[in-house]
């Protein structure tokens, strides 16, 4: 019979491979591997820190040496051994770049095969983009214009430098380094990031975006991300993640802050597309982030997230609606291929009145992979009138992946409405069919579903972006239906 | 148009067609009535090419091309539309982005250009006044949350824009009530041409009374078992099956 078995797509989609997978030759300057005092003195030095940034780092490094690593997301891995990382990695750069033509030619080509051109950005988009190879932030565009606005958008290691006063007032003001084992060991090593910081009622005229890839082998990602948005401020902020393919598995330990005052308003939106390892779950990035929103009262958080990528994902972009008529907002599609395992979802804690939070996941399993939501309602006594509303679909591919919903709800305030709604289903082999009838091809259907499917996550991202995670849904499951 | 010779199909090692024979010319109208359990479903789906029947014998020549050689995308890309008894929901799809992508799909495939925005619109709201389709629901996701009839008239709307060689019907009347089934009808009956070929499976004669057959052919045990005008349809209508079933079954 014509068309595909489900064996034959299966075989398929094993046979999918990572179109990020490139290494980048650019001299690096590496510190050794390993995790002693000395290397995060080493890391301070090197960034040129104050003070007070390497006591900072000395003392999250001495609560994370008494810290054990959770077990109890729904994830199985090798643990990574943290004496065999290096905990630095820099393009090898003597002087900063004066302008865009200063900059490598094989960085630049780097950045091509990403899809994301500096030149083709900042022509055809407006986005301003904080690249961030390995450790270090290479080049920053758009500066001046948002200067004018009084937008400061910058990597981390220049916020430290330039505005320490706002880095040190801010900076593990949400995510203390006590908060977790991940968190603890990026406050003691992280490198770079991005920071970004809108004015009082200035609305941020274009997406800010950051690209992250991690390039060198054997090296761990430890970015920062610190947003503040001022009184009446709105930012739109994409992140974009890659990495090339490599046998062992690299650590991305991140964490995110974002700080959202009376009446701000951030919308914080992500495609993460790190090597997954092969289809023998071979290799691949183990993705363990932590991101956390304040919001002030009338502020609103937005978390909008497509994730096709990592071996291993642990991740919980969660609101804490401190302020009164307070907004969180997560959205999220989780795509899992081969033995891909995610464990995610957000943590919603309403502690002002007439607080409100809206909760869209949509996942999607295939191949062997695991697929888990994890989500907790937390409607605290002083949250009188609090809402809530979540809805957690699951989509199965194939009868060999698994999908898995735990939804945890805290109330102790009787006023609280809380919804929750979810569902699974397996990728319907009769809308296959109908499509295919209609003309359409198996590959082109499957795309067409799956992103009705995500349809309501979709709609949240700027457009730009919106296109791109259509495309990486359609990679990430090409023939993956069984 | 299409010729079928000799056709056994089964699924799960169940034989259902059983050297079935027919021949449809491109201008006529076939319409295939039959007790439940005779293959008519069977049948649709074999044309159309579901997975899950296995062509054991015989051949289907579509207007010159081995019809059982095609996968099912490119059968209807050939121009073999089917009508489905059941139209799946597709949610979040929209109707228009899903028609989009077949017409497109159907072009490249013939090595045409793909449709304009312009062009494609104005071909929904001509072709939706066929079925008279409410054009909010060429805008609303496949299928979802359509009524029974709605779902119906949006498969002849579908065949419209297709613009099918051989459409196949499977038992488009069912479950509509009779203004429903006048307008579907009627579509029907406008799509038609002498370049195009309709093959109307059902299980009442009142469909017949709108779409007016040229042949009327009783399948019946996975054969075509008899073959006659309209007027055949009449009397089935009046006499039921089970006479038939007697004079073979004997």
């Amino acid at each position: 019979m014509a068309g595909y078995t489900e064996n034959e797509l299966a075989k398929d989609l094993e046979n999918q491979e990572y179109k990020f997978g490139f290494v980048t030759d650019i001299e690096a300057d590496t510190v050794p591997i390993g995790l002693n005092e000395g290397i995060i003195r080493l890391i301070s030095t090197k960034k040129n820190e104050p003070d007070w940034l390497l006591e900072y780092r000395l003392k999250a490094f001495a609560i994370w040496k008494e810290m054990t690593e959770p077990e109890w997301a729904h994830v199985h891995y090798q643990k990574p051994d943290f004496q065999a990382i290096a905990y630095y990695s820099a393009p090898k750069q003597t002087k900063k770049y004066e302008s865009w033509d200063d900059v490598d030619p094989e960085m630049k080509e780097t950045m091509k095969k990403l899809g994301i051109s500096m030149e083709e950005q900042q022509r055809l988009t407006g986005v301003a983009v904080d690249f961030v190879m390995d450790s270090v932030s290479v080049a920053t565009s758009f500066k001046e214009k948002l200067g004018e606005l009084g937008v400061i958008f910058c990597s981390f290691s220049d916020a430290v430098q330039n505005h320490p006063d706002l880095v040190k007032k801010y900076m593990g003001s949400v995510v203390p380094m006590t908060d977790n084992f991940y968190a603890a060991l990026n406050a003691a090593v992280f490198t770079d990031g991005s920071f970004c910081y809108i004015p009082k009622g200035v609305r941020c005229p274009m997406e800010l975006s950051t690209y992250f890839r991690i390039n060198a082998g054997g090296t761990g990602q430890f970015e920062r991300t610190l947003v503040v948005a001022d009184e009446g401020s709105y930012v739109s902020y994409l992140e974009g993640c890659t990495a090339p393919q490599r046998d062992e598995n690299q650590l991305h330990a991140a964490v995110v802050e974002l700080i959202a005052m009376d009446h701000a308003e951030i919308k914080y939106s992500t495609v993460q597309n790190w090597y997954p390892g092969d289809k023998e779950g071979k290799g691949g990035i183990f993705n363990f982030v932590t991101k956390r929103g304040m919001c002030e009262s009338h502020a609103k958080i937005s978390w909008t997230q497509v994730e096709t990528g990592s071996a291993v994902t642990w991740k919980y972009p969660s609101c804490i609606l401190k302020g009164d008529y307070s907004i969180g907002e997560f959205y999220s599609v989780a795509v899992t291929n081969n033995y891909q395992q995610a464990d995610t979802g957000t943590k919603m804690i309403h502690l002002g009145k007439h607080t409100k939070s809206t909760i869209i996941s949509k996942g999607i399993s295939a191949g062997k992979s695991q697929n888990s939501y994890r989500g907790l309602v937390q409607i605290n006594k002083a949250a009188h009138h609090a809402r809530n509303f979540s809805q957690c679909d699951s989509l199965l591919m194939t009868d060999e992946c698994g999908a898995h919903t735990f939804p945890y709800i805290e109330c102790k305030n009787p006023t609280a409405k809380i919804e929750h709604e979810a569902t699974t289903s397996k990728i319907g082999e009769d809308q296959l069919f109908y499509c295919m009838q209609r003309g359409i091809s198996e590959e082109k259907a499957i795309s067409l579903i799956v992103n009705g499917y995500c349809k309501e996550v979709l709609n949240q991202l700027p457009m730009e972006f919106a296109v791109e995670a259509q495309k990486l849904l359609a990679i990430s499951l090409e023939g993956s239906v069984g | 148009m299409i010729k079928i010779e000799n056709l056994h199909a089964s699924i799960d090692g169940k034989e259902i067609l059983k050297g079935l024979n027919l021949e449809v010319k491109a201008g006529e109208i076939h319409a295939i009535m039959g007790p439940n359990g005779a293959g008519k479903s069977t049948l649709a789906s074999v044309l159309a090419g579901r997975e899950d029947y296995e062509v054991t014998a015989g051949s289907i020549d579509f207007d010159g091309t081995d019809l059982l050689e095609l996968s099912t995308e490119d059968r209807a890309r050939e121009g073999l539309f089917l009508a489905f008894q059941y139209p799946v929901e597709i949610p979040g799809v929209s109707n228009i982005n899903f028609l989009r992508t077949a017409l497109n799909e159907i072009r490249e495939y013939k090595g045409q250009a793909q449709i304009s925005a312009k062009e494609f619109m104005a071909m929904v709201r001509e072709k939706s006044a066929i079925v008279e389709l409410d054009s909010k629901l060429a805008s609303r996701a496949v299928n979802e949350g359509f009524s029974g009839g709605e779902k119906k008239r949006n498969e002849i709307f579908q065949m419209a824009m297709l613009e099918p060689k051989l459409a196949v019907l499977d038992e488009t009347d069912s479950g509509l009530d009779i203004d429903a089934l006048r307008i579907v009808a009627n579509g029907v009956n406008t799509l038609k041409s002498d370049q195009n070929a309709t093959i109307v499976i059902t299980h009442y004669q009142r469909l017949l009374d709108y779409i007016i057959p040229d042949f009327v052919h009783v399948l019946y045990d996975g054969r075509i078992v008899m073959t006659g005008t309209k007027e055949l349809a009449l009397e089935l209508e009046e006499k039921g099956y089970d006479w038939i079933k007697e004079s073979i079954d004997a």
